[in-house]
């Protein structure tokens, strides 16, 4: 547990580039035990690249990253699975020849302690137990994405990093999915997310954090800014003075 | 009554095969590492098994249980360091390893041993003798032996595989490797395991040919490479049992290539095998199509 | 319209051309072509154990040239080369049965190993890599396999050329060489010249990203079996040379895989990818077989365990560690951009200047 309100999370001056592409600028955000901090932007914008470089899948050009005190820039992507970032992936990327039950187990191979099992995950999600020795190829998205979770889950995570979580799923999954966040929250976790899905962000996220090219935008709480404010960072319409770019429009800040 | 006792021969046969295959199979589908050098690692346990004997006088049957275990570490000291430096570049760099390596082998036992052949020989065991089921049909112990072991050895990779911890790590990192990261696997530990676990496979199938036939340093591409893969790619990748349905259609296919011209054995495996390739490259039981 | 989009970058260079080199190469011409003739003056200057070394050198030259362009320019990694080798020399001591002369037949039987690549290539073609790489060497035994069923090329243990010309050896060996001198120059000609061309633009293209190649335009297959091929008859050449030289044809020496480790284990520790390589690497291999000659398989153990080092350690062979440091290309195949100095001191000071692209975008307001 971290003393004093020190951040559980930190990420500063986070620049990582793909060869010559540079998918993020100079990133700087910290995020404390307990918040959902949502990360928000346009396809490209570099979050999935946020998350695959705080999670150790890529190696930033510079920047560190702290978690709990401690510097994990330089950790293999396992070390800090077990150290208590867990990631789960865009796309899923559930073990396709392995079996549902099979794919938890896989997660839990190097769990710590804690509060959260197989038995817990098929607790929160009841329709597995039934299905557990189901080879999970043959679900459905949103019941492959509940899988990825629970996987991640067995590890006891301190901080949950969820990558995308309604990519190609139908917007009455995606609510199903999110209404879980306060069982998993009420664990002790800490949420890291990425979406695009703006409103479901905002519906959610103690914290938000949005992405233009890379670079940061705006970065706030919910009620701290107006739908204006998210819109212009998003798409990053002109500063003030550039009205004719964007006719119809009211100049708009970026804020920082 | 000579085709039967060839097609018999070539079903037993496919298990020595099996034996040869599982190996460079598990590389491949754990690690996507066509191991040119295979051949030469059963050669290689073929001659430790040699040294063995010599220096301990262990009985010719129980050699493997000192060879075996050496070839394992062997295997997972050279993935955790040739191999995996090799893979962390390309896979064209695999390759040119693992054949660097078989050249490097071929020739290190040549110049370090000699040219001859040598066989590992039954001794005096059981292992000499043969079911006799009619004047014309017998069928030797020792391929029976051998078809046996190769049995079980698949009952027990299988086993380990589905069954145990290790075996779905191994599982979970030939599916998706990042996400095995995620999960806190260290992957390339796991690789290891597999090639500990190829080179095992890969000496008892040595000392087995060994005692079945002769083996000299040009054995492992001579032959060995080529059936292995051959095994591989005609029962269908990614298939344990698959190796040994592959064996046993090459075993009968150079039987049967026997009897019709006693020198086409070789041809008519080699035909089968390139017969496959083009036709259905996935092979016989693989469920889809290698992508 | 949003101006997102406004970062399209104007060319503010001006003054630019492009150009296929870094530096003059008319020096480099001229310096293979002072090479060619003084090696053509050979026979006259030096004893004939050293031509016949060099005709050993060419051999192994004229196969890196050829496995250089499959394995490093075209991403195909053959270990069963050698079957074309056996096929060319048995090209032409089949032809030489017939009253061919072997140097005549050396030409013939490279076309011949070329015809015969092309059905070779529909076998193998849908193959990636380790497939691949199995598959031609089983394609390279079954063609041994076949061959060796026929008594009248010598079956199992070969046959000596039926019909040599009637010359002083010291004339055959001169000739010989020379022919050899014909095929090395040849082969590394040919193959300088397509990578020029637009087969080497299309392999570059599959190798950066082949989807994209595809959707470009670029036909993938026939590049890949254009570079078959070409590798086929290559390789040929270089086993019909084999034939001519030794003047006897054994299935064992001619299909060996060992022709595959020289000719890669050249490439690699010489440069793959660069077409200086394989001939650095074939004077390494020359010079290593030469002083281990009398230590049998030494120079084999010895060039794996370099080759290995090398692949692992210095990627682009000994020719990439002299590119890298002296900057050097001989044979250029690639392109460069040739600006004007201003014009480059000014971009590049604008490009440490901004911040992203769109802070310029909105700074450069005049356009």
């Amino acid at each position: 547990m971290t003393v004093n309100g020190a951040p559980l999370l930190e990420v500063n001056g986070l620049t990582v580039h793909h060869g010559q592409l540079r998918a993020l600028d100079q990133v700087s955000f910290r995020v404390f035990p307990g918040e959902v901090y949502a990360v928000i932007g346009a396809n490209g914008a570099g979050k999935s690249t946020l998350l695959r470089t705080i999670s150790g899948l890529h190696r930033p050009t510079d920047g560190a990253i702290r978690f709990d005190g401690t510097d994990v820039t330089g950790l293999r992507p396992e070390r800090r699975a077990t150290a208590g970032i867990v990631m789960v992936p865009e796309g899923r990327r559930l073990f396709a020849s392995l079996t549902l039950e099979e794919n938890l187990q896989v997660g839990a191979t190097y769990a710590r302690t804690g509060e959260w099992n197989i038995e817990r995950v098929y607790e929160l999600f009841g329709w597995m137990r039934e299905r557990r020795n189901q080879r999970t190829e043959q679900m459905s998205g949103g019941e492959q994405q509940s899988v990825a979770i629970g996987r991640a889950l067995v590890a006891n995570p301190r901080i949950l990093l969820l990558d995308e979580l309604s990519l190609g799923l139908a917007p009455v999954v995606v609510q199903r999915i999110y209404s879980m966040l306060p069982q998993i929250l009420a664990t002790g976790l800490t949420v890291v997310l990425v979406e695009q899905d703006v409103s479901q962000a905002l519906r959610v996220a103690s914290h938000i954090h949005c992405l233009l090219e890379g670079r940061t935008t705006l970065q706030g709480t919910p009620s701290d800014v107006t739908a204006e404010q998210v819109e212009a960072a998003y798409f990053g319409l002109a500063k003030q003075g550039d009205a004719s770019l964007w006719p119809g429009s009211a100049p708009s800040s970026r804020g920082y | 009554m000579a085709w039967v006792s060839a097609v018999i021969q070539g079903i037993l046969t496919g298990g020595l095969y099996a034996l040869f295959a599982c190996g460079l199979s598990l590389m491949f589908g754990v690690m996507k590492v066509v191991n040119l050098a295979h051949g030469d690692l059963a050669v290689v346990g073929g001659y430790v098994a040699v040294g063995v004997i010599t220096v301990t006088h262990v009985p010719v049957l129980l050699s493997f249980l000192i060879v075996v275990p050496l070839m394992a570490i062997l295997g997972y000291v050279l993935q955790r360091t040739v191999i995996q430096a090799a893979l962390n570049r390309s896979i064209l760099t695999t390759l040119l390893v693992t054949f660097g390596l078989s050249v490097v082998i071929e020739n290190g036992l040549l110049q370090f041993i000699n040219a001859d052949s040598h066989s590992l020989g039954v001794g005096n065991s059981i292992v000499t003798g043969s079911f006799k089921i009619s004047s014309q049909l017998q069928i030797g112990y020792l391929l029976l032996l051998i078809f046996a072991v190769a049995v079980v050895v698949l009952l027990g990779l299988q086993y380990f595989l589905t069954g145990s911890k290790y075996g779905r790590m191994i599982r979970a990192v030939a599916d998706d490797q990042e996400a095995a990261q995620l999960s806190g696997i260290d992957y390339r530990h796991v690789f290891g395991i597999a090639a500990a676990i190829a080179f095992a496979t890969v000496a008892l199938a040595g000392i087995a040919y060994g005692m079945y036939s002769q083996f000299s340093p040009t054995t492992g591409t001579d032959t060995i490479l080529l059936f292995a893969f051959a095994a591989v790619v005609i029962g269908g990748l990614g298939s344990l049992w698959g190796t040994l349905v592959g064996g046993i259609v090459l075993g009968v296919a150079q039987q049967i290539g026997a009897q019709i011209n006693a020198s086409d054995q070789l041809l008519a495996g080699y035909i089968v095998f390139l017969v496959v390739l083009v036709l259905r490259p996935q092979g016989l039981t693989a469920r889809r199509a290698q992508t | 319209m949003s101006s997102v989009s406004e970062t399209t970058v104007r060319s503010e260079i001006k003054g630019f051309r492009v150009a296929r080199s870094r530096r003059n190469v008319a020096w480099t011409g001229l310096g293979a072509l002072i090479v060619v003739v003084v090696l053509a003056l050979f026979p006259y200057i030096v004893y004939s154990g050293t031509t016949n070394l060099m005709v050993q050198g060419f051999i192994v030259l004229t196969l890196a040239s050829m496995w250089n362009l499959m394995a490093g320019y075209a991403g195909l990694v053959s270990v069963g080369q050698q079957g074309f080798v056996g096929l060319g020399a048995y090209f032409v001591l089949l032809l030489n049965i017939h009253n061919l002369s072997m140097f005549t037949a050396l030409p013939i039987a490279a076309i011949g190993c070329g015809v015969a690549a092309v059905p070779l290539w529909w076998l193998v073609s849908r193959l990636r890599s380790g497939y691949f790489a199995i598959a031609t060497w089983v394609l390279a035994t079954t063609v041994m396999l076949v061959i060796e069923k026929f008594p009248s090329l010598g079956s199992g243990t070969g046959m000596s050329l039926p019909h040599t010309p009637n010359l002083s050896s010291t004339l055959l060996e001169a000739d010989t060489y020379w022919i050899g001198l014909a095929v090395t120059v040849l082969a590394l000609a040919s193959v300088y010249l397509l990578l020029r061309g637009r087969l080497g633009l299309a392999l570059t293209a599959i190798r950066d990203d082949e989807v994209a190649a595809r959707s470009s335009g670029v036909r993938v297959g026939s590049a890949r079996m254009l570079v078959f091929v070409i590798a086929g008859v290559g390789c040929g050449a270089a086993g019909a040379l084999l034939a001519v030289s030794q003047l006897i044809v054994q299935p064992s020496a001619v299909f060996s895989v060992q022709w595959t480790a020289e000719m890669a284990f050249a490439v690699v520790i010489g440069g793959i990818g660069t077409i200086e390589g394989p001939i650095l690497g074939t004077i390494v291999y020359m010079v290593l077989q030469q002083t281990l000659a009398s230590y049998n398989a030494w120079y084999l153990i010895i060039l794996g365990l370099v080759a290995i080092l090398v692949v692992l350690v210095a990627r682009r062979g000994l020719w990439g560690l002299a590119d890298d440091y002296l900057h050097v290309r001989l044979f250029p195949v690639g392109y460069w951009l040739r600006t004007s100095e201003r014009a480059a001191r000014l971009a590049s000071r604008r490009a440490a200047a901004s911040p992203g692209p769109r802070s310029e975008a909105t700074r450069e307001g005049d356009g």
